[in-house]
């Protein structure tokens, strides 16, 4: 019989996992398109370079102009570079949040969860101007952590009901939109448009330092996720089916739920609230490689980092010289395949 | 099935009589918006401003923002909690209004567009675009919550609503950073505020509004006979298609004419006809004036609310519906929704 | 071994004690039914051995260790529970479900043996779904995806084995194919299997050991004979029965016609049937 799953070094007791086949196929796929669409990326721009020149520049060779370095280096690779983490964090962390809640619907953004974790950052910012980009994930992750818990307190009646979490979530995002603006008034934050970019989503001007305030908390959670998948399997299936298959619920719970906060905490402190990703992303993933999380978890991350990749070229493209932010894109494309994946759920 | 439970059956000269004090609490009310402002204005002041003119700064102060500001919040609010109202008792779901079914949005976008695509500046002209938005919103909200087994249901219209207003919103959004031109010529009115609105603007939407309020009154019956259901009300004699449409009109009239004056302003439009219908019973014959009444009362306190809160800021009158509204649909949602 | 027994097990929602003060015994090797009336405690006597609600008092006992002494997954890997209508997630295929067996097996890095696969290709065996192996669960019929959650119970390869009401809503054909399976399961593999069924007739066709609970108390308990009696049915369920006998097996089969007269058995709550004037929105 053939075997259904490809299973990784049966033979050591050590270290064994089980994929679906078609996980490999996928993420080198992915990875390749993540790969050429960032390419892409790098080389658009008001001073157009070769995708050969982008490479080489990036490498450390010589392009024969030395402008390239510099655009390339300084100017360009961190913003794609944050890009592409911000997409694979929106996207584990919507795949979690499904997971969690057996709701094809949940996601950071319709859950108040990045909503929380912004009003939290703006609060930061308003009392302490001078708060360092290292502090304010650390703000966006309780906020994100007080606002999930909120809405799981509020939404959850001892059944599994996908739309009333919605709906919760809904509300929640009006009350804490209210308190974002509230404290944008407050803090006399001038520049209006300026806020409006970081509160739509925007990788606009990202620089190293933006980058580096995201990898640590990618380093820890991104692994995190991984390690975490089988419980969200077990999780996934029902929480009396997980107790009665051993599941200590409420621990691994309260352990991806805060993953999944964290990775938001961090794209929102980044990037402000790129919306949809964390809806998206995750669905197009089990359509390619099937429900198992070991396999749909990196599958959705390369898929998430593509989207906005490409969600931010568009956006520079599309209306040049005008910037569109990948925020507005993402929800752009997002919101009808929220309305479409609402008309699929129709009858549930 | 519509929702809270009345434990009062009030007669008719009671509820009469009630309607007059409502009244009298909203004269209360406006007079209140008009004497508190950022400039310190006698009352004196204010009576002589009303009643013998003398072109002072004061007396211009009350005349052309103050005054304007306090009808404005009363048009708006009152005709957003009559929208609310109408549609909770056509839709028969207790979470309807026309800022969380995206019908506010719609409208939002079509001024947005308009200015921008058409360069339109005049404010007079948003009107038009505002209810042509709100209309096409509207009939989209409504195919998509009613797609699929048992029709139309609260949950899936709210969350049909939810996902189109943030459609509508992001492409607002998209527009107003293509354009600054734009951003700058609506921004004020973005905000969902009812500061800065001139007479003028507000002479253009008052036919609009009174038109709706005038109708809304007229279905009040046909409404209650709905809200018991589509095939009671078949069974009845109603042919509600009729009901239906002449219901969405009205709707259209009073979202697009209330967003045209004040911009999206959240959550009137469920609140107020809640609190209303656990005073006066389940008869939208008496449900409507008294949610306009209630809605403008409600509308002018949460603006002199802004206005002292973190004075000398001021907040928009939409963060401050948003505000009391958000937890009141957090509760609806978690206790009185059962599927 | 695999033996149940609870001590003044006391089981409760909120402030609503539904089990007070219980104890039984669950004897090893059989196939025991639970039956009773409606919210007469039997799911929740089962979700408290099961280890699904916490008791207010007393305990459960496995081997007469506490069950909440125990580890987590010693204990899954000892008792598996199977509750009432249990959901997959979309597009999940059988193979992938019946995997999800093995979790109490698996650590932190080694999440897949030999042992494993093996256990998965059994209880695929056993429950006749080889070939349906590849097919997502949402995709089968009602019979099959009993069958299928099922086999992802077996492939836990537990000494006890509790299953909630494993026959709602199947049609007949659908029922007996799981209740087959299930006396199979305990003839030929010697599992205990403990269910919940409401059908008196599948209870005393299927099983060894009956348990008849009323309002939290058992009333009676023992061989199919023994407790499918018209005295019993009068005081659990308030109907007035002819008992047979089955022809082929001998077991009692009952056939109810009239309700008793003075009947003790409470009306259902009406709590689960909450009418529109209690102001909450059916949606």
């Amino acid at each position: 019989m053939r075997r259904a799953w490809l299973v990784v070094g049966r033979q050591q007791t050590s270290l064994s996992f089980r994929l679906d086949r078609r996980v490999p196929v996928w993420l080198l796929g992915l990875a390749g398109a993540a790969l050429v669409a960032s390419v892409l990326s790098v080389g658009v721009g008001e001073y157009p370079i070769s995708s050969l020149d982008v490479i080489r520049a990036v490498l450390g060779l010589e392009t024969g102009n030395p402008d390239h370095s510099f655009i390339v280096r300084t100017l360009r690779l961190p913003r794609v570079l944050v890009a592409l983490g911000i997409g694979a964090a929106l996207a584990v962390s919507g795949v979690i949040m499904q997971g969690l809640t057996r709701n094809p619907l949940a996601s950071p953004e319709l859950t108040g969860v990045t909503a929380g974790a912004s009003l939290a950052a703006v609060v930061l910012l308003v009392a302490t101007p001078a708060a360092s980009v290292v502090a304010l994930p650390w703000a966006a992750l309780l906020g994100a952590v007080i606002a999930a818990g909120l809405v799981y307190l509020l939404s959850w009646r001892g059944d599994d009901s996908p739309l009333r979490l919605i709906l919760v979530g809904i509300g929640l995002t009006s009350i804490i939109g209210a308190l974002t603006t509230v404290m944008v008034t407050f803090g006399e934050i001038d520049d209006v448009a300026r806020a409006l970019v970081w509160l739509t989503g925007s990788v606009y001007g990202t620089s190293w330092e933006g980058l580096r305030a995201l990898v640590p908390w990618m380093a820890v959670f991104l692994p995190a996720a991984l390690i975490l998948a089988r419980h969200l399997d077990v999780l996934h299936l029902g929480e009396d089916v997980a107790r009665g298959l051993g599941s200590r619920v409420e621990l691994q719970r309260g352990l991806l739920l805060l993953t999944a906060a964290a990775l938001v905490a961090a794209t929102v402190t980044v990037a402000g609230t790129v919306g949809f990703v964390g809806l998206i992303a995750p669905h197009i993933a089990r359509r390619l490689v099937g429900p198992s999380h070991e396999g749909v978890l990196p599958t959705a991350a390369l898929t998430g980092s593509l989207i906005v990749v490409l969600a931010d070229l568009l956006g520079r493209t599309l209306f040049a010289p005008v910037e569109i932010p990948c925020g507005v894109v993402t929800a752009v494309i997002g919101a009808p395949f929220f309305m479409y994946l609402l008309y699929r759920n129709r009858n549930n | 099935m519509t929702a809270t439970s009345f434990h009062l059956t009030r007669s008719s000269p009671a509820l009469s009589l009630g309607l007059v004090v409502a009244l009298g609490v909203l004269l209360a009310v406006v007079i209140v918006s008009v004497l508190y402002g950022a400039a310190d204005i006698g009352a004196a002041t204010v009576w002589a401003a009303l009643f013998s003119y003398d072109g002072s700064t004061e007396h211009l102060i009350i005349r052309t923002l103050r005054v304007p500001r306090a009808l404005v919040a009363v048009l708006v609010g009152g005709s957003l909690a009559v929208a609310g109202a109408v549609m909770q008792g056509v839709t028969r779901n207790p979470m309807a209004d026309p800022g969380l079914l995206g019908i506010e949005a719609g409208a939002a976008l079509a001024v947005v567009a308009a200015v921008h695509f058409q360069g339109i500046s005049s404010l007079a002209v948003y009107t038009w675009f505002a209810l042509a938005g709100a209309a096409l919103a509207a009939v989209v909200v409504y195919a998509l919550g009613s797609a699929g087994r048992g029709g139309i249901t609260p949950l899936k219209l709210t969350v049909s609503g939810a996902a189109l207003t943030a459609l509508l919103s992001s492409l607002t959004t998209g527009i107003l950073l293509l354009d600054r031109r734009t951003l700058d010529e609506v921004c004020f009115w973005l905000a969902g505020s009812v500061a800065g609105r001139d007479l003028g603007l507000m002479l253009q939407a008052l036919p609009l509004i009174c038109v709706g309020l005038l109708g809304a009154l007229l279905l009040g019956r046909k409404v209650t006979t709905l809200s018991l259901g589509e095939d009671v009300a078949r069974g009845l004699g109603q042919r509600t298609a009729w009901v239906r449409a002449a219901a969405a009109l009205v709707v259209v009239l009073l979202a697009g004419g209330a967003v045209a004056l004040a911009g999206p302003v959240g959550f009137v439009g469920l609140v107020i006809p809640h609190a209303v219908r656990f005073f006066v019973g389940v008869n939208y014959r008496w449900i409507l004036p008294y949610s306009a009444l209630a809605g403008a009362i409600f509308l002018v306190l949460a603006d002199v609310a802004g206005r002292l809160i973190l004075r000398p800021q001021e907040l928009p009158v939409g963060v401050m519906t948003a505000l009391v509204g958000g937890p009141f649909f957090v509760y609806l949602v978690r206790w009185k929704v059962r599927r | 071994m695999g033996e149940i027994c609870t001590e003044r097990l006391t089981l409760a929602y909120d402030e609503r004690a539904v089990v007070a003060g219980l104890d039984i015994v669950i004897p090893t090797g059989r196939v025991t039914a639970l039956v009773g009336p409606n919210g007469c405690g039997k799911s929740t006597l089962l979700r408290g051995l099961a280890r699904l609600l916490k008791p207010r008092g007393g305990s459960a006992y496995l081997d007469g260790r506490s069950i909440w002494r125990m580890p987590t997954r010693e204990l899954a890997r000892q008792l598996g529970i199977l509750p009432q209508a249990p959901v997959a997630p979309e597009g999940l295929t059988v193979r992938d479900l019946v995997a999800q067996g093995r979790y109490p097996y698996h650590g932190w890095l080694n999440r897949w043996s030999e042992a494993d696969e093996e256990a998965v290709a059994r209880a695929l065996d056993i429950t006749g779904m080889v070939d349906l192996a590849h097919r997502p669960v949402d995709a089968l019929s009602g019979g099959q995806r009993q069958r299928a959650w099922i086999a992802m119970a077996l492939a836990q390869e537990t000494k006890v084995l509790l299953l909630d009401e494993p026959t709602t809503y199947l049609d007949m054909h659908h029922q007996l194919e799981v209740l087959h399976l299930l006396r199979r399961l305990n003839r030929e593999e010697g599992r205990t299997v403990v269910l919940v069924v409401h059908n008196l007739n599948h209870a005393a066709r299927y099983s060894d050991h009956v348990v008849a609970l009323s309002d939290g108390k058992v009333v009676a308990a023992g061989t199919p004979q023994e407790v499918v009696t018209s005295e019993v049915l009068r005081e659990v369920f308030g109907v007035e029965a002819h008992i047979l006998s089955d022809p082929d097996t001998g077991v009692p089969l009952c056939i109810p016609y009239a309700l008793c007269e003075n009947s003790n058995v409470r009306a259902p709550s009406m709590d689960s049937f909450a009418a529109p004037h209690t102001g909450h929105i059916h949606v």
